[in-house]
């Protein structure tokens, strides 16, 4: 089972990534240069976009990003049924690849947010929260100042209907609060995924609430259920 | 050469966060009767071309592949032909 975390000129949550997955979860893993097409990209099971700044967020976070080279190989990965995970700045990146839909806007209230979360999660039968129960409430990271998730409203229906809305922002009891939201995402939305459910972006970072020395290992459950996933194990999901 | 300047703007029905705190701002200033504000920005670019047609049928590309993502903004974008 090998791990890959690709790597733009600003990317910062690269080194959390691989940490989680070489000395947490105990899994082999690579960084990837985003300059490369990745020829032998079958060789991985599961592509992680990290979080940061890349191209420090020129033109629009994300933007310049989702034209690297290492997209193309990606979006091929993704066709062919790849599991992809997009955090934070990863999420928007994508997002304007095409790769999932709708948009990160400012923070309603514009300040840059960095803090602990909770999300409830939607869906539990994706590859990545298979081994979360539905409604089980993560506290989490989150840092970010473009994590306002926006999509047409004809989207949002879609997103719902399609089970494809993962998880939302909620307070300690799991109640989906306008005061819990902390950036003003259309429904508290916090991660959302494609309609096949392989690629999966979302503000929140499992990579760094993995361990309880960061005061939080409730994010590891989503490494735990990838590599269930990968196994064909799952708990509560599929 | 022409200089091609590129308006763009957050679509009407998306809040404008930045506007809606500098709407405040000039209010906390005593301007009176500030019914908006939406901030956007431009883009201005020097393109070699042959015409404005040639120029603005390239300047479109652009701004479909790179310039504008059209789940949020709106552009509209003008041409001046400008002495090298």
């Amino acid at each position: 089972m090998k791990f890959g975390v690709v790597i733009f000129p600003g990317s910062s949550g690269e080194g959390d990534c691989f940490y989680v997955i070489k000395n947490i979860i105990n899994k082999e893993v690579d960084y990837i240069w985003h300059k490369d097409l990745i020829k032998d990209i079958d060789t991985y099971d599961c592509i992680i976009l990290p979080g940061g700044s890349s191209y420090g967020d020129y033109l629009r976070p994300g933007a310049i990003a989702s034209k690297s080279p290492v997209m193309e190989s990606i979006k091929e990965f993704a066709a062919r049924g790849g599991l992809v995970l997009g955090i934070c700045n990863g999420f928007q990146i994508l997002l304007e690849s095409g790769l999932l839909p709708g948009i990160l806007l400012q923070n309603e209230n514009i300040r840059f947010k960095c803090q602990y979360t909770q999300v409830r999660v939607e869906n539990n039968k994706t590859p990545f929260t298979g081994q979360c129960s539905k409604g089980q409430v993560l506290k989490v990271a989150m840092a970010h100042g473009y994590g306002r998730y926006y999509a047409p409203e004809d989207v949002i229906k879609d997103l719902n209907k399609n089970g494809q809305i993962i998880f939302r922002y909620c307070d300690a009891q799991g109640e989906i609060e306008i005061s819990a939201n902390p950036n003003g995402s259309v429904e508290n939305i916090a991660g959302i995924s494609n309609k096949k459910g392989n690629v999966f972006g979302t503000m929140i970072h499992p990579e760094r609430s993995s361990e309880e020395i960061l005061n939080s290992s409730q994010g590891r459950v989503i490494f735990d259920s990838i590599i269930g996933y990968l196994k064909g194990v799952t708990v509560n999901g599929k | 050469m022409f200089l091609v300047k590129i308006y763009v703007q957050l679509k009407k029905d998306i809040l404008d966060a930045q506007g809606k705190a500098t709407k405040k701002a000039l209010e906390s200033l005593g301007f009176e009767g500030v019914q908006d504000v939406r901030i956007g920005k431009e883009i201005r670019i020097l393109l070699d071309g042959r015409d404005i047609s040639e120029v603005s049928e390239k300047v479109r590309q652009m701004c479909d592949k790179l310039l504008i993502n059209p789940v949020m903004e709106d552009y509209d974008f003008k041409i001046m032909e400008v002495e090298k």
